[in-house]
């Protein structure tokens, strides 16, 4: 590494030419060797980053957003290479650049931020020793290097950082790694910011702060970002420039509030559409928009009323339907304690959830929302009854769940249903598609082999799965048509209620649009109710009719969804509310 | 450690970032980058079990195919002894003693009389015996042993594990020595009270695997799937645990079952194993030993038979945990 470019990079990036491009890729393609064959994993794609710029790449899981980042830093799996196209930063074309000069670039010309802050900072070593570790691979530890240190992380916003340097990873909460983590891709002074969704696996407000804070810092330095990211809200919201990646072409770039507002190409447009983050209103089911378009139509009526009172024309006649409003579900003052092992055989109690009280009405949907940790993922499930609650109770029915034994506790399963959140977790893989969603009404004892396997093929429709995906496994199925699947099996037993825990948060965005719409539809047909978990408070406002926000085990708030979203009440509330990332471009 | 607080300046509302700089709106012609309906099945291709994918990544390997070849081979010749040697193993006759080979006889004769050949192929139907019979009953105790430690823990994981642990610190062969002396065992020595003395002290092992592939299933959002949907437990475990955790077993089960074919060959050498009048490989080597030096074909012969027999087992099961390995599995 020449000292002129370091000076030069470290402590002026002004002096850089404003109008030469620091990264442009040209016409790249990377092909990866795979056991079947060379795949081309993408196409043409062109991308232009100017001093300075930030830059976001979305697409959603496997568009090669990422794969084409990482071809900038010459740092593609060993399978992958660049196949076609060209690679220049800052002038200089490093597509086949040797490994040595490569690495004179990275760290000290861009840096990088990972995605996921657990596992990319090394458990046996101290904090302070792997951002040193980074200075000293690109010769700038010096004499001093304690102190820059300690000003690099401080610079990442830990507070206190020359403690901090001395801790190991494993003392650290996620968010803190992440800022680890921006103090060393930063610590060189790089002109470009790789950050590869550097907050996805963190909570919103957390993921806010982070962002807000990488904002300023990069400002600050003049540093440029090429941010990647399956969001499309956070992209606009933070990024001049949109590029929008699909199957390893780019179908789309442009500035980023113009893509947001006038998106041109079908695929855009189906994202902007289906980003939940960017809906303001809840989804609504095919035959309620008849209803309200008829409604308009011979009365005159304004939507929003016909929306909250719905026409009886709208509602297919249905026995479940006739006590809709009732309190379905009620939870009262429910605790759930457990008990942690400490030293010495000492244990120590922590209220995982504490005096919990909420009521579910007939054919809603209520939402409990909450970061990681508030508790509402145990709610869900003493709620199915597959844990037992320390204290409280839970009325299903007008009937109290925890007692249930037996003949009464298998009845009950049959009328409340789970979805759980990881679609390769949820289904048994050795089971087939059609054993997946007979098992149900095996256990159940309904009917015989010929009418379950019309059950069957009725639940498939249901979820829009073709019936020959029966004899099909989970493996050879995606994300999203597993969600449907474990649907499926939801509602083989014709339950009351579904309690959906994370149901759509591994999906990506357009097939989560798809499931929660499908969720939407059947609600609507069949009256389901829902009790619907996630930290993901844009999607609640797609499905939830109420809202419970949690925090910390205990209640914060608890409303309908409108007087959430229109007329927060509480602190907490209102930060997560303002850290939906993009919730305020499109209004 | 919690977060810095974000000062709540911004209740005025992000509107996004806008460049000085001109950015041209570009947009990918239609036609080259047509749009996929979301989330098609694939209905072409022929739906795959894991067990139908692992086998189609086992037919191509080169060590699968060997193994099973010979397993094959191994397999026939100890059911079918008659058909690859005609001239009886226990007609010996002293005329031939130590004779070299001869048309007819082509691996010679030992110090008795016997013909090589013939011993050799009659010998495998004893060691394969308790090698297959030792691995079920090993599967058997320690594969439900191991499944109900894993799968209910607390302290009958606790009983369960220590019982296992005090059979794994017997080594296999002294345990099989002392068990094998007890006068039942000593007066009605064959196949079977071999087969036992080897489940005795070889269940741990199996035990362990099931209960570590057991508690890693066993908390998998499918299964508590099956139990919201009303599956009992114990019917969750028979129905959904244990088919998902059948390929460590299998992997090793069947490395085990070589290392029992040369455990009986061990005890029958050491002369507590099968009774001498029996044909096995382990007897026939005990018996060449005193003629090392000048006959040293008479011990080659059973021993190679046995090598390529336990080889075959363990190549086999190298295969097939290429095969089943979960994290290979991940795609």
């Amino acid at each position: 590494m020449s000292n002129y470019e370091t000076g030069m990079i470290g402590n002026n990036p002004a002096k850089q030419s404003d109008d030469t491009p620091l990264l442009v890729l040209k016409d790249l393609a990377i092909t990866f060797e795979t056991s079947t064959g060379p795949v081309e994993a993408v196409r043409k794609a062109d991308l232009t980053i100017m001093p300075g710029e930030t830059v976001a790449i979305v697409g959603e899981s496997g568009s090669g957003k990422s794969t084409t980042a990482l071809a900038a830093i010459g740092l593609l799996p060993s399978n992958g290479r660049v196949s076609a196209g060209q690679v220049i930063f800052d002038g200089e074309d490093i597509t086949h650049a040797s490994e040595k000069r490569i690495v004179e670039l990275r760290g000290s010309s861009i840096g990088m931020v990972p995605q996921d802050p657990m596992s990319n900072l090394n458990p046996v070593w101290k904090i302070g020793f792997q951002v040193k570790e980074t200075l000293k691979a690109n010769g700038l530890a010096g004499s001093n290097h304690k102190e820059r240190v300690t000003e690099v992380l401080t610079e990442a916003g830990l507070p206190d950082a020359a403690a901090r340097a001395k801790q190991y990873p494993h003392e650290f909460s996620g968010g803190m790694r992440q800022r680890a983590l921006i103090a060393i891709g930063l610590a060189c002074r790089p002109r470009l910011l790789i950050a590869d969704e550097p907050t996805s696996a963190l909570d919103v407000t957390v993921q806010r702060q982070i962002l807000d804070h990488l904002d300023s810092m990069t400002t600050e330095l003049g540093t440029a970002v090429l941010l990647i990211t399956h969001d499309l809200g956070l992209a606009a919201e933070r990024a001049e420039k949109l590029v929008v990646m699909y199957k390893g072409r780019v179908v789309e770039s442009g500035p980023a509030l113009e893509i947001l507002r006038n998106p041109r190409h079908p695929y855009t447009q189906r994202l902007v559409n289906s980003a939940p983050s960017l809906a303001s209103r809840r989804l609504q089911s095919q035959k309620a928009k008849d209803a309200l378009a008829a409604a308009a139509e011979n009365l005159g009526a304004p939507a929003e009323t016909a929306r909250h009172a719905p026409s009886s024309l709208a509602k297919p006649v249905l026995p479940k339907d006739s006590g809709k409003g009732d309190t379905f579900l009620e939870i009262k003052n429910l605790t759930k304690v457990f008990k942690l092992r400490g030293a010495l055989g000492k244990s120590s109690d922590f209220k995982a959830v504490d005096n919990v009280s909420l009521s579910v009405k007939r054919g809603t949907t209520m939402a409990i929302v909450g970061e990681s940790g508030s508790g509402k993922s145990t709610v869900a499930q003493m709620a199915l009854s597959l844990l037992a609650p320390t204290e409280g109770s839970i009325l299903f029915d007008g009937v109290e769940v925890n007692t249930l034994k037996g003949k009464d506790l298998f009845n009950f399963r049959r009328r409340v249903q789970p979805i759980f959140q990881d679609p390769y977790g949820s289904l048994d893989p050795m089971f087939n598609i059609y054993r997946t969603i007979e098992e149900p009404l095996k256990i159940h004892k309904i009917g015989n082999a010929k009418s379950r396997e019309k059950k069957v093929r009725e639940l498939l429709d249901q979820v829009s799965m073709p019936s020959s995906s029966m004899s099909r496994y989970p493996n050879e199925l995606s994300g999203g048509q597993r969600q449907r699947i474990a649907i499926a099996r939801a509602l083989a037993l014709n339950p009351d209620v579904i309690i959906c825990d994370e149901a759509v948060s591994a999906l990506d965005v357009l097939v989560q649009a798809q499931v929660l719409n499908l969720l939407n539809e059947l609600q609507e047909e069949l009256g389901l109710t829902y009790l619907f978990i996630t930290h993901d408070l844009a999607v609640v406002r797609q499905i939830a009719d109420h809202v419970t926000v949690m925090q910390t085990g205990k209640v914060v708030e608890a409303s309908s969804t409108d007087e959430v979203f229109n007329n927060p009440k509480q602190r907490y509330t209102q930060d997560l509310l303002n850290a939906i990332p993009g919730a305020t471009l499109l209004v | 450690m919690s977060e810095n607080p974000t000062p709540n300046k911004d209740l005025n509302l992000r509107q996004g970032k806008t460049s000085s700089r001109v950015i041209e709106h570009f947009v990918a012609p239609l036609e080259e980058t047509p749009l996929a309906a979301i989330d098609n099945v694939d209905e072409t291709s022929a739906p795959l079990s894991l067990w139908a994918d692992a086998w189609r990544n086992l037919r191509k390997q080169p060590l699968f195919i060997i193994s099973v070849l010979l397993i094959l081979v191994v397999f026939v010749v100890a059911i079918f002894p008659q058909f690859f040697a005609h001239v009886s193993p226990s007609s010996c006759s002293l005329a031939d003693s130590a004779e070299g080979a001869r048309p007819g006889h082509p691996l010679g004769f030992t110090l008795q009389g016997c013909d090589v050949y013939s011993r050799v192929i009659y010998g495998t139907r004893a060691s394969l015996t308790v090698g297959i019979f030792t691995t079920i009953g090993v599967l058997i105790i320690g594969g439900i042993m191991g499944a109900l430690a894993g799968y209910y823990g607390g302290w009958l994981d606790i009983i369960l594990a220590r019982l296992g642990d005090v059979f794994f610190a017997l080594p296999l062969i002294l345990g099989a020595i002392v068990i094998n002396q007890l006068p039942s065992f000593r007066d009605n020595r064959s196949v079977w009270t071999v087969v036992v003395a080897l489940v005795i002290f070889g269940w741990p092992q199996i035990a362990r695997i099931t209960r570590g592939a057991v508690i890693e299933n066993r908390n998998a959002d499918f299964v508590t799937a099956s139990k919201a949907l009303g599956l009992s437990r114990f019917a969750a475990l028979l129905r959904h645990v244990l088919p998902n955790s059948l390929a460590p077993i299998i992997v090793v089960a069947s490395i085990s079952l070589g290392t029992f074919i040369v455990a009986e060959a061990t005890l029958s050498f050491l002369g507590i194993g099968l009774p001498p009048t029996d044909i096995s490989w382990g007897n026939d080597i005990a018996n060449a030993q005193p003629q090392v030096r000048n006959n040293p074909g008479v011990l080659l012969w059973p021993a190679v038979a046995l090598s390529i027999t336990v080889l075959s087992f363990i190549m086999l099961g190298d295969a097939l945990r290429d095969a089943l390995d979960p994290k290979a599995r991940k795609r």
